[in-house]
């Protein structure tokens, strides 16, 4: 059997399910949970180092980025200059080109600012950068973040954090249907099974943060995730049965006593 | 004795000989060069080229470098 790797701009990855490195209570819990969930990638903030503080740990001590991929992100940028600048340093810590694009556009539903996302998608992949962007679950912006050349579509569930599923199943499968490139659902899930959903309506993968790093047990959650990921992804492959409104015996008719 | 210059290193302000290189700012905040990016007064600073930039009064520097995020 061919292998079912995530393709991203040419490059490919056997885990589907992307990780965020936020939230955990230490370095040492994020490199394990990480490590359980079997992601490839992993997504990561651009920070100003604390100067006074040289003992802090630093995230690269833990994590390998030789190892695991390095997806260096905007998160917390509210305009497209902000954006811009962001990646532009992350490039220059290490060579990075794969970046994940979030302009936010509300302090507390934290939903995409679209017009700056659009914006810097365009701008980002003129500089040779393969922009995953963070977006509403709109086709409509979607299409248009495809022709600006965006890497990859990364839709949210729901508001970042949220843990409330995928709200428009609908909405997703539309830009299901309209797309090649990459789709990975980003932001809002909260369990395992709404990955599976993810998967099942025909994603190629999965971005999840808070819903592992926020759980009672991380690691067991990592654990979940990455078979939840697996099975979604096995079950759409295997091609469902029809929907139907009336019962079909499983048991054959002949024979009956 | 050498002149003291005020400067900015990630929002808040030190005092640095003037015409401080920035390799040697660097080499003194005992910053990992590797795992960090840098700009100067909003651009961004070719991490091999440190030892050419002289440092100025008012100057503002930003260092970064990778944390957990989403």
């Amino acid at each position: 059997m061919k292998k079912d790797n995530l393709i991203i701009s040419k490059k490919k990855f056997n885990s589907r399910l992307i990780v965020g490195t936020g939230k955990y209570k230490s370095m040492t819990e994020c490199a394990r949970a990480i490590d359980i969930s079997g992601a490839d990638i992993v997504t990561v903030a651009v920070r100003r180092v604390n100067i006074s503080d040289k003992k802090k740990p630093l995230l690269m001590d833990y994590i390998d980025p030789k190892k695991i991929t390095y997806l260096p992100n905007t998160a917390g940028c509210f305009n497209s200059d902000e954006a811009l600048r962001t990646l532009r340093l992350a490039r220059e810590i290490g060579g990075w080109k794969l970046v994940k694009l979030e302009v936010l556009g509300d302090k507390k539903n934290l939903f995409p600012e679209m017009i700056e996302t659009l914006k810097s998608t365009e701008i980002l992949t003129k500089e040779g950068f393969k922009v995953m962007v963070y977006c509403n679950d709109d086709p409509l912006m979607a299409k248009r973040l495809e022709n600006v050349g965006a890497a990859a579509i990364m839709p949210l569930a729901a508001p970042i954090g949220s843990g409330l599923g995928i709200l428009n199943k609908v909405n997703i499968q539309i830009i299901r249907d309209q797309t090649k490139l990459p789709l990975i659902i980003d932001a809002g899930l909260g369990q395992a099974s709404d990955a599976t959903i993810a998967m099942e309506l025909g994603c190629d993968g999965v971005l999840v943060n808070t819903a592992i790093a926020k759980a009672k047990k991380p690691f067991e959650m990592a654990k979940a995730f990455k078979n939840a990921v697996i099975a979604g992804r096995q079950s759409f492959l295997s091609g469902r049965i029809e929907k139907k409104l009336m019962g079909s015996p499983s048991s054959p008719k002949k024979g009956i006593i | 004795m050498k002149k003291k210059i005020k400067i900015k290193i990630n929002g808040k302000i030190n005092k640095i000989y003037d015409k401080t290189k920035l390799s040697d700012l660097i080499k003194n905040l005992k910053v990992p060069l590797k795992k960090v990016a840098i700009e100067l007064n909003k651009e961004i600073v070719d991490k091999k080229k440190l030892n050419k930039i002289n440092l100025k009064v008012n100057d503002k520097i930003e260092i970064v470098h990778f944390i957990g995020g989403g």
